[in-house]
């Protein structure tokens, strides 16, 4: 109870003032779609393609800077509730400001991913820097949101931007299926979130969020309606992070969309939805009694997300379906983050459970972005070459890139020096700092599961330095551990009929390997995109001081 | 004495960094120049090396306490710091790591993309290195994992048939062992924060323990959570099966490093952090990972006695052999914690040896089974007497280095915990059974066609194998500078384990033998 007085102390003055300046970073990144439409239009064709991603840039940047002026200025507001603005329907916290930077740099990388891509698929147009844009936008608000509705409202404007452009590769009938898919699935948690925004107002009396808070910490309610509401919150965001059981749709929308497409929603849409998570479930849903009920529901989440994301992503063969899962089993990492949030010694103790979460997401964003990259690259003309024998012998084609993939997928598994490995050992920390039987348990079977992970992650690694002649039968996965003189012999007559079963295969790979050698190339954008990324994940492994401590700052407001 | 320990130059923290920064340098030569890739590596490698015999020569060895300490704070909102020093525990295991590498590099040949195994070599030096060095928790534990990678692309990319298998399996054994050590590292440093952040700090952390002992059964439990992790890494008898399997398939350089470091890894995170940590935990619960020493000790020999392939019964001489050191580290008493330490080091030069040579038997036969090998000793009469030498340390013959160590541990062990001592003794006599068995079948009799063209030993194999030579000479005759430099530190463990847990003394003085020459 004494808890329930310390929260109503906090209890804000709403302003009606509009604070202009604290907007700039999503008005930035709504008026430039409108810029790179306008500038379209009259010039036309004539417009060269490196406009529309040099504009992107620009704006992202510009974005950055005003996201920067908010997060000084929450150090520098006379109370807190002057970051509430818009009539507290936006709440300006360097939490939002978190999630300003993590849109900003997907934006950014991401437009410089789709270049490329879109010169080599024909798909030349600024369309698809317009939706970017518009789907940061809406990501921004989710971040931002003190009120569900507003919430609902930047979750549609993200979603239904990243639909369109799931289905942006109009010749592939896989592109148009992933944005149906994507659309239909969305669209019916879209709902579901609606009816929770619904329920909650039933019990409650408003849609806001302090003020659905502010009543359930006077009213200590938790109550069916109470329950139920929250329940369909935690549905409709968790379809967004792509949460098991709410999972079915994200491998076929990550195959079938364009490849830096997929990375791009991998990162942002993952963001999005854990602002949104984080803004519901750990500064609306505080009392001590609610932290109880979604606590357990947020663990049993991480579970299921942990262990299905990496379990099936072991038997894939496609690298796209496989980062699929594994983006899967990273939003479980998350979810540990999460469920750190717990109330001990009258008080909610939820820095490290946020700022974990916050540090994971946005080097999660960075290391998906590269690693989509890199496949955008290999997939070649068609988008169609995504299977794990694609990169077979990358390293000679093209050692970097294969070094580069090779760093992401390294930096996915936890390996350390990287931020990956800083992300889980921040979440497993978090887990650990909570102190309870059912967190411990958590953190044990995420650092197993990690080990599970590192299965699928090094088999492409292995895949990329193998030798382009070997085809998997020969490459070793014969189980003879006799190596000697008998086994030189039977070796060689194993290998020759290897050879015979697989020789249609030996043949189709050393073609493609012939033809990848001349149309393999990397565009100029793709290799600023990859090299961001490395330096993100790299730099921040050996240096991780200023990220780690920045993700502690960021705190929600209240 | 001390003015020497406190040099401006970051010595260790230059043993970590330059063979990273070799690794470095060699990825950038180009792909074509092996001569200059060779030449990059060796000069890393070389360089390291003559760092740690720096350190060895102005190492104050009356001193017990951590020297050439170097500290910066790294990450410091979770209380994690750069935290290097070295002591008589980590001071052979250091200087064994950083001379085994340059042998290893110049010994086995590669026969493709030396680049990437030469980058691949020294950042697993500079992996082990700090992993020995490391007094911060999570800079332990940081390169305690980051060797994996290097090991399994070496086993992965150069190894034998099965080596995709054998690869995975050795990666997701100790990946999993460590979910174990890095839940329990971090319930550690959350369990009492400083001003409110955590600590990794091994020196706080141990002070904190001796203020406040913990729970007993918390202790256990982390206790456990260590023991897991270094129990795969050792690897101790039920979770050893990914070694047999990761030695066969790995090229020879990885075996040498694999057997001579990286299983040290293990027995060092024992010694230094599990029973140092959790000393009462350590003594409450020794019966049960003696045991598992000793069945490791038996198993191991038996297994390796039945083995058709000469490098398979080197790989279980090794599970035995670790077996032996486990054993002396829970004796928990000055002899077997000092013999631990120093047959440690014995086998990171006598197992590295026998590798070595096998792997030169397969690179002349292109064959490791025993029943394909006969009477080399006529043709090859060098290789066999070096193999011999080799053999007979591994055995522990008086005279030679095995023997100084085992003695210890067996004694150490028999001050405290006699039946184990009985039992691990057979030990010894196993590991004459399966070593000279197999000696005999490979090296006496007629040589076959096949066998009779068997090349002798060559200049430069003769130039890898003396520094093995010799050390395994030195310490076995004189063993007194090496022991010198451990006591002290393994004194001053015991002394600290005393005050925290009464328990833990040793019985009584009467007990304790002089020991060494």
């Amino acid at each position: 109870m004494s808890g329930g007085a310390a929260l109503l102390a906090l209890q804000p003055t709403i302003r009606v003032d509009v604070e202009y300046h604290l907007l700039w970073p999503v008005l930035v990144m709504l008026a430039g779609p409108l810029v790179v439409l306008v500038v379209s239009a009259m010039t036309g064709r004539r417009a060269p393609g490196w406009l529309w991603p040099a504009l992107t840039v620009v704006t992202a940047a510009g974005a950055v800077a005003a996201s920067v002026h908010d997060w000084l200025w929450t150090y520098r507001a006379p109370s807190p509730s002057r970051l509430l603005i818009v009539g507290g329907e936006l709440a300006v916290d360097r939490f939002a400001c978190w999630f300003f930077f993590i849109a900003c740099g997907v934006v950014a990388v991401g437009a410089l991913t789709f270049h490329g891509y879109v010169r080599r698929e024909r798909l030349d147009g600024p369309e698809i820097y317009v939706l970017a844009m518009l789907s940061a936008s809406g990501a921004m608000t989710m971040a931002m949101a003190n009120d569900l509705i507003v919430l609902f409202l930047g979750l549609e404007i993200l979603s239904i931007a990243l639909y369109v452009m799931a289905g942006y590769h109009r010749r592939r009938t896989e592109s148009g299926e992933a944005a149906m898919k994507y659309f239909i699935l969305g669209a019916f948690s879209s709902a579901l979130f609606l009816y929770g925004v619904a329920l909650t107002y039933g019990a409650t009396g408003s849609t806001h969020i302090l003020e659905v808070r502010n009543y359930l910490v006077q009213s200590r309610e938790h109550n069916g309606l109470v329950l139920a509401g929250m329940g369909l919150l935690l549905v409709g965001l968790g379809f967004k992070v792509a949460a098991v059981p709410f999972h079915a749709w994200t491998p076929d929308v990550y195959e079938g969309s364009p490849t830096p497409v997929t990375g791009y929603m991998a990162a942002l849409a993952k963001a999005a939805g854990f602002a949104g998570l984080l803004r519901v479930f750990a500064y609306m849903y505080v009392t001590p009694e609610i932290v109880h009920a979604w606590r357990p529901a947020v663990w049993t989440l991480a579970v299921l997300t942990l262990v299905v994301g990496a379990f099936v992503a072991v038997v894939q063969t496609d690298l796209k379906r496989m980062l699929a899962y594994s983006s899967i089993n990273h939003a479980g990492y998350v979810l540990v983050g999460m469920t750190a949030i717990h109330w001990a010694n009258g008080g909610l103790r939820r820095t490290n459970g946020v700022s974990s979460a916050l540090y994971y997401l946005l080097t999660y964003a960075f290391i998906i972005l590269g690693s989509f990259a890199v496949v955008a690259v290999v997939s070649g003309r068609g988008d169609g070459r995504t299977t794990i024998e694609s990169v077979r012998g990358l390293s000679t084609r093209r050692p970097l890139l294969a070094l580069s993939f090779t760093v992401f997928l390294a930096a996915q598994a936890g390996v350390p020096f990287t931020t990956g490995f800083l992300a889980k050992f921040s979440v497993v920390s978090a887990a650990v700092g909570a102190h309870e039987a059912s967190t411990y348990i958590l953190a044990v079977l995420a650092m197993l599961v990690t080990a599970v992970s590192a299965f699928f992650y090094l088999r492409v690694i292995v895949v990329m330095y193998a030798d382009p002649a070997d085809t998997p039968t020969a490459a070793g996965d014969r189980r003879d551990t006799s190596s000697g003189a008998d086994g030189v012999g039977a070796g060689q007559a194993g290998e020759a009929t290897d050879g015979r079963m697989a020789a249609g295969g030996g043949v189709a790979v050393a073609t493609a390997t012939r033809s990848d050698a001349t149309t393999l190339e990397v565009p100029v954008g793709a290799t600023i995109a990859i090299a961001v990324c490395l330096l993100i994940t790299v730099g921040g492994g050996l240096w991780p001081g200023p990220l780690i401590d920045a993700a502690r700052r960021a705190l929600l407001a209240f | 004495m001390l003015a020497a320990a406190n040099v401006h130059f970051p010595l260790l923290t230059a043993i970590v960094i330059v063979p990273a920064v070799t690794a470095v340098m060699v990825a950038l030569v180009p792909r074509a120049r092996e001569d200059v890739i060779r030449m990059v590596g060796l000069a890393g490698t070389a360089a390291t090396a003559a760092m740690a015999i720096v350190m060895l020569w102005q190492f104050d060895k009356a001193n017990a306490d951590f020297q050439f300490a170097t500290q910066h704070p790294w990450i410091p909102s979770l209380g994690i710091s750069w935290h290097l020093g070295v002591d008589g525990i980590s001071l052979w295991l250091v200087v064994l790591t950083a001379v085994l590498f340059p042998i290893t590099l110049l010994g086995p040949a590669v026969h493709k993309d030396l680049k990437a195994y030469t980058a691949w070599m020294l950042l697993l030096e500079a992996g082990c290195i700090g992993t020995f060095l490391a007094l911060d928790l999570f800079v332990f534990f940081v390169f305690f994992e980051v060797v994996l990678l290097p090991m399994y692309f070496l086993i992965a990319g150069w190894g034998y048939a099965n080596r995709t298998y054998a690869a995975l399996k050795f990666f997701i054994f100790t990946v999993a062992g460590s979910a174990f050590l890095l839940v329990a590292l971090l319930t550690l440093a959350f369990m009492r924060p400083t001003n409110g952040h955590p600590s990794f700090d091994f020196a706080v952390l141990l002070q904190q323990l001796q203020q406040h002992p913990l729970p007993a059964a918390t202790e256990r439990l982390l206790f456990s959570g260590f023991m897991i992790a270094f129990a795969v890494k050792v690897p101790l008898f039920p979770v050893h099966t990914w070694l047999p399997d990761a030695h066969t398939e790995a090229p020879t350089g990885g075996s040498v490093i694999l057997a001579g470091v990286l299983l040290k890894l293990g027995t060092y995170g024992i010694l230094r952090f599990a029973v140092q940590l959790f000393p009462q935990a350590a003594k409450d619960l020794a019966p049960i990972w003696l045991t598992f020493a000793v069945i490791g000790m038996t198993y191991g020999a038996v297994v390796a006695t039945m083995q058709k392939d000469l490098k398979r019964v080197v790989a279980y001489s090794s599970v035995a052999h670790l077996g032996f050191i486990v054993l002396g580290t829970f004796a928990l008493t000055r002899q077997g914690l000092s013999g631990g330490v120093l047959q440690m080091v014995n086998h990171g030069i006598s197992t590295p040896a026998l590798f070595l040579l096998v792997g030169w038997i397969y690179e002349r036969r292109h064959t490791r089974q025993i029943s394909e090998l006969c009477g080399l000793q006529k043709v090859a009469p060098v290789f066999a007497a070096v193999f011999t030498v080799v053999m007979f340390s591994s055995i522990g013959l008086p005279g030679l280095n095995g023997f100084v160590g085992e003695f210890l541990i067996l004694l150490g062990t028999f001050a405290t915990h006699r039946w184990w001592a009985v039992v691990g003794t057979t030990g010894v006599i196993f590991a004459a059974l399966y070593l000279m068995w197999a000696y005999q079948r490979v090296f006496h009799g007629v040589p076959t066609a096949a066998n009779a063209t068997f090349k002798e030993m060559t200049w430069r194999e003769r130039g890898v194998m003396a520094p093995l030579l010799i050390l395994i000479v030195v310490i076995g005759v004189y063993p007194k500078p090496f022991l010198d430099r451990i006591e002290p530190s393994v004194q001053r463990m015991i002394d600290h384990s005393c005050q925290v847990a009464k328990a833990t003394c040793p019985p009584a003085t009467s007990h304790t033998v002089a020991v060494g020459p």
